[in-house]
């Protein structure tokens, strides 16, 4: 399935779960935050949230910045 | 002590972490300035570099994480990045920056005021950045920003407090702490601002980038302290008339009577 993934069409095996999407990317969970289709995901619903065709998908972090 | 939003700061250095040579260098950098508050920044993780996290190398020692919405270019932009902080950091700690010109990094006071009256609403511990205006940093204060933030010169400039005599003012009036953020280039600035009675100041660019940032870190929380120090001791008012500082009383006379 394709997704858009931090603003590129990605295609990935799916439907998947968040937790699976962030496993294959080797992110750990605990350093990021989720955005899917603009809404913030909570880290304890990565599990049971599954990712479709055509979901966009932003995942960010803290970088360096004053 | 500085307080904000009832939270005590024993050093009045708050540090950015961005344009580091490495992560490394950033927390010994920090660790050698002393100061308790960071900002950080929100960005889409690199995908091909996952493991880079900034957060790690700064878990050694507790800081207050003062995230950023830079990027953001209008209010709205800036309310989700907020969000995002606050999911990501899980404080409310924020540090408000709309910046519409990518060229001249300027902030935008009516978006500013705007994303504020929002975000205090929200719940957030909102420090925004703002032009050095004093009207402004009212308007900013009066909808319940916890701290202003007023520039001295544009972001990553080295170019001091140019704005000294509105940030002046800005001091003179507000309730709430004043940050001078943005331009200080050197420590000479940060004590300059400091003596002029802000409540603190945030330094990045003039740390990351000089030759050795941790030294260069040390030298900003000495200035910072010396700065403080000479505030709250009482600063003698200028004057353009000269004033002798020997006694005019007992001068030799006689054959150094031009000493008379």
């Amino acid at each position: 399935m394709k997704i858009s993934l931090n603003g590129q069409v990605k295609t990935v095996n799916g439907p998947m779960s968040l937790s699976a999407l962030l496993d294959n990317l080797s992110i750990q969970p605990d350093s990021v935050v989720v955005e899917l289709n603009s809404e913030i995901i909570p880290p304890d619903a990565y599990n049971k949230q599954s990712v479709q065709e055509a979901d966009s998908v932003e995942i960010i972090r803290f970088v360096g910045g004053g | 002590m500085l307080r904000i939003a009832g939270t005590e700061f024993r050093s009045r250095l708050f540090l950015g972490t961005g344009k580091f040579s490495s992560s490394e260098v950033m927390a010994k950098a920090i660790e050698a300035s002393d100061c308790q508050m960071v900002t950080v920044a929100l960005r889409r993780v690199d995908l091909d570099n996952p493991e880079d996290d900034i957060m790690s190398a700064l878990a050694q020692r507790e800081y207050t994480f003062l995230p950023n919405t830079s990027g953001a270019r209008d209010a709205k932009e800036a309310i989700r990045l907020a969000h995002l902080a606050r999911a990501a950091s899980g404080s409310s700690w924020l540090k408000l920056e709309v910046t519409p010109d990518p060229r001249t990094l300027l902030p935008d006071p009516v978006e500013t005021l705007k994303a504020t009256e929002t975000l205090v609403k929200d719940g957030f511990i909102v420090l925004p950045y703002m032009n050095a205006d004093p009207i402004l940093a009212l308007k900013l204060q009066d909808v319940g920003a916890a701290a202003v933030m007023p520039l001295g010169s544009p972001i990553g400039t080295n170019q001091g407090v140019l704005t000294d005599s509105m940030v002046e003012i800005i001091i003179d009036q507000a309730k709430v702490p004043v940050v001078v953020d943005a331009g200080i280039g050197a420590p000479s600035h940060a004590a300059y601002a400091m003596e002029m009675g802000a409540d603190a100041v945030l330094v990045n660019t003039a740390i990351a980038v000089a030759g050795d940032p941790v030294a260069m870190a040390r030298a900003f929380a000495q200035s910072v302290e010396a700065g403080r120090a000479a505030y709250t001791a009482g600063m003698g008012q200028r004057s353009k008339q000269a004033s002798a500082s020997s006694p005019e009383e007992g001068k030799l006379s006689a054959d150094l009577g031009f000493l008379e």
